[in-house]
């Protein structure tokens, strides 16, 4: 009887026992099911995260392309219109030279060759100019990352404050603003990506030209809104300064400018993703660095500093 | 005669000597060129009872055209020299704003020079 109800007792504590080693192996890969679910998840959302942060960059990629674009007309005409005169005036001239030289005026013809050499040039230096505003527009739209190859800093500052500033001349009649280059004729050209390094300066010249902008609105009739860019050489590192004497940036948001989405700009004016994507731009694209002095009411300065 | 010419692209003025030289040679027109609204302004305080035709672009860094234009209108009343506009941007709100600031003639860039002479002429007679 004892044994009957020992060996009862024993079946029952294994079936108890068998039952409770199901019901946590059933937990257990329960478990494993829900983290692993938990994981595809994540991934999922990692993956979105992903998707939507190049269509950010996309989207801040055809913003600024927007801006440009009234710039680019008129950053167009301009060099069109004297590859269009010159080339005429030269076509009279060659008429000119021969009249001349039936005449037996050699001189005179001389001079002339002279003068359509001059105007030759000065076609090919505008042709030159309108091609690479259209390339540089292209390159700004295109979505595709591509490589460093040597820089004119000195040039690319100069195209882009001009399309900055046509640009924003082009949306608002009543914007305008002095602009000044003081550019280091003697820098070496330096590895960059020229597009993003492109849209960097394109962002550091709109901001400067808005801020200036703003300052204009509420200022006295005194005020001369004034947007610089200065290049120099130091240390075996290349400096670009980009100055306005607009409202400066309250010493509160200092810290704040450079974060994703953070913008002073009215709801639909501004991504918020300018400056942050131009600090990844240089620092993290080109091993450089963005430093900003400022005071509020008088004025910004950005100083980009990409090593050699 | 003398033309001012008023614009900020440099390349400008060989352009005009060149596409004015047969003008230029026979004295009929004689030009003088400033590279800004401030310059021009500066040129006109010294010049101005020589200067009979200004011919000033718009889109220009600092003062504007428009400004320019505005300024010669209420500061040499006597006589009024002719003002034409020449723009990269034809559009109608700079005609507009160009109009009604004073301006004799609003030209839009790549300028054409066989028009350009036939209003210059125009305002000769």
């Amino acid at each position: 009887m004892r044994l009957k109800t020992f060996l009862l007792n024993l079946i029952k504590g294994k079936r108890i026992l068998e039952h409770g080693v199901q019901i946590h192996t059933e937990e257990v890969v329960q478990q494993g099911d829900s983290l692993e679910s938990q994981l595809n998840e994540f991934e999922k959302t990692r993956n979105e995260l992903e998707i939507a942060k190049k269509q950010l960059i996309q989207l801040e990629k055809m913003a600024s392309l927007g801006e440009l674009t009234a710039g680019i007309a008129h950053e167009i005409q301009n060099p069109l219109n004297f590859v269009n005169n010159f080339s005429e005036v030269n076509a009279e001239l060659i008429d000119e030279m021969q009249q001349e030289i039936d005449k037996g005026n050699f001189e005179e013809a001389k001079a002339i060759a002279c003068a359509i050499k001059e105007n030759q040039q000065k076609i090919n230096q505008h042709g030159k100019r309108a091609d690479s505003i259209v390339k540089n527009m292209l390159l700004h739209s295109r979505d595709n990352s591509s490589e460093m190859q040597p820089t004119d800093i000195n040039a690319l500052a100069d195209e882009y404050l001009r399309l900055s500033y046509h640009g924003l001349r082009a949306k608002d009649k009543t914007f305008n603003s002095a602009m000044m280059t003081n550019l280091d004729s003697n820098l070496p050209k330096v590895n960059v990506i020229p597009q993003d390094f492109g849209r960097v300066l394109l962002n550091l010249f709109n901001n400067a030209f808005y801020a200036v902008h703003q300052k204009q609105k509420t200022a006295d009739a005194n005020y001369k809104p004034e947007v610089s860019v200065t290049t120099s050489l130091e240390n075996g590192q290349i400096i670009i300064m980009v100055k306005d004497n607009g409202s400066g940036i309250p010493e509160n948001i200092k810290d704040k400018i450079m974060q994703p989405f953070f913008t002073t700009k009215p709801t639909g004016e501004g991504t918020g993703l300018g400056l942050s994507l131009s600090y990844d731009m240089v620092v993290k694209g080109h091993g450089g660095n963005i430093d900003i002095k400022t005071k509020e009411g008088e004025y910004t300065q950005f100083i980009i500093t990409i090593p050699i | 005669m003398k033309i001012l010419v008023v614009d900020d692209e440099a390349d400008v003025q060989p352009l005009f000597i060149q596409r004015f030289r047969k003008e230029i040679r026979s004295g009929e027109f004689d030009f003088a060129f400033s590279l800004s609204g401030e310059d021009a302004l500066e040129y006109l305080e010294k010049n101005h009872s020589e200067v009979v035709l200004i011919l000033s672009d718009i889109n220009m860094p600092g003062m504007t055209g428009i400004e320019l234009l505005s300024r010669i209108r209420h500061t040499y009343e006597k006589p009024p020299p002719v003002v034409m506009m020449i723009t990269a941007y034809g559009d109608e709100e700079n005609r507009r704003q160009a109009m009604q600031n004073g301006a004799n003639e609003f030209l839009t860039k790549p300028l054409d020079f066989t028009l350009l002479k036939e209003k210059l002429k125009t305002f000769v007679e």
